[in-house]
């Protein structure tokens, strides 16, 4: 579908997911790009360089979720942008009531501590449902490799954090230590003859014991990815609740689909709300239930509600402002 | 060999001295490292593992750690 005003055309459907975002200037846009994972090839990177400077101003910017976005963008120039950037293979973003690019960390292939493919994950997310319309909000999704959950999971609408429960075989320890010495969760102590006792309450699921061990002793007993739903920052921000553990990877798709349906349902008539304040008034049990059934093995038997978070900020006294 | 002592030195640094220390040993030597609680402990001692050497043991002492590894 193409647009001609007589002076001016433009290609409609390269609108279609938006990723153009209407600038204070006259005609001017800011283009965000589609950059999952947050990773990117130098060729792309290279070509990103040149249609800035080509059509851009003097810079870039970094946006929170990992994307370049190209400033000061004529929108007159839309087609040629998306044309060059094709070269490449380089996609604008999304931005509107749309299931958003995936952030994530660098994943497992060279970070230490990473437990699960989490930039692979981010490509099959972007791959199957990017773009998405929620026909309520905004739908953002993000991924940690590990505990220390870089890319704060929690404040996505849904968020992944890689877990993995680990097991203690006795044949195979030496008893050495380095478990309960390294453990800084308190959820490995020393117990008789220095062998490690596992506290599973206090454990996070970071795998240090297991990637520490000399043995063997400690291993992988399920590896996955912790689920939290419900999450969101701005104005009014929400910390996502657990509502899964252990997902395997392959289960990614399917449950941020299963979410998505039970939000377009159950959102209906509620205006522009995102999930988490849908999950408040409609209540988790609900969303949990619909999980269940598909996911038996993951989803929890019960969970809080997303907790919301007081900004301190309303009703300051005339002397505080 | 005489204890690494690397107490008071910050990650990275301590591992990359670790390392040094490795390089002038030979395969099967047994190195004791002297390590702070916390992160350099944790880090070092996954990091020499990684690398494929052998952890033999990790011993609490007055506020450190002493590990001690076998060189491979």
């Amino acid at each position: 579908m193409t647009q001609n005003s007589g002076k001016t055309t433009i290609d409609l459907k390269n609108l279609k997911a938006g990723g153009f975002i209407k600038e204070l200037g006259k005609d001017l846009f800011t283009v965000r790009l589609r950059v999952p994972g947050g990773r990117m090839s130098i060729e792309k990177l290279k070509k990103i360089a040149k249609v800035a400077e080509k059509y851009g101003s003097e810079g870039v910017h970094l946006s929170v979720r990992q994307s370049i976005e190209l400033i000061h963008i004529n929108f007159k120039d839309f087609d040629a942008v998306v044309e060059e950037l094709a070269e490449v293979g380089q996609e604008v973003a999304s931005c509107g009531p749309r299931l958003r690019v995936p952030v994530a960390c660098g994943g497992c292939e060279y970070n230490p501590n990473g437990l699960m493919d989490t930039q692979q994950a981010a490509l099959e997310v972007d791959r199957e449902l990017f773009g998405s319309m929620t026909g309520h909000h905004k739908f953002k999704v993000g991924f940690s490799g590990c505990p220390h959950d870089c890319p704060k999971a929690a404040i996505n609408d849904v968020g992944f954090v890689g877990a993995v429960r680990p097991e203690w075989n006795g044949e195979n320890c030496l008893t050495c230590g380095l478990c309960s010495g390294a453990c800084r969760e308190g959820a490995i102590v020393p117990g008789e003859d220095q062998r490690p006792v596992f506290l599973a309450e206090n454990c996070l699921y970071c795998g240090d014991c297991v990637k520490l061990c000399p043995a063997e002793a400690w291993h992988v007993l399920k590896k996955g990815y912790a689920v939290y739903a419900g999450g969101k920052w701005g104005r009014r921000p929400m910390v996502g609740t657990l509502i899964a553990t252990f997902l395997p990877a392959d289960q990614v798709v399917p449950i941020i689909r299963e979410i998505l349906s039970w939000y377009q349902e159950q959102a209906e008539g509620m205006g522009r709300i995102r999930l988490g304040e849908v999950l408040l008034q409609k209540g988790i049990e609900s969303l949990l239930d619909r999980l269940r059934t598909t996911f038996p093995n993951s989803v929890k038997l019960e969970t809080t509600a997303p907790t919301v978070i007081d900004r301190q900020i309303r009703g300051l006294n005339s002397a505080e402002c | 060999m005489q204890p690494i002592d690397l107490r008071g030195v910050c990650c990275p640094t301590n591992f990359v001295k670790a390392k040094l220390a490795i390089e002038m040993a030979d395969v099967g030597d047994v190195i004791e490292f002297y390590l702070d609680d916390g992160e350099p402990v944790q880090s070092v001692s996954r990091s020499l593992k990684g690398e494929g050497h052998k952890l033999l043991s990790l011993k609490k002492a007055d506020g450190y750690y002493v590990l001690e590894v076998e060189v491979a």
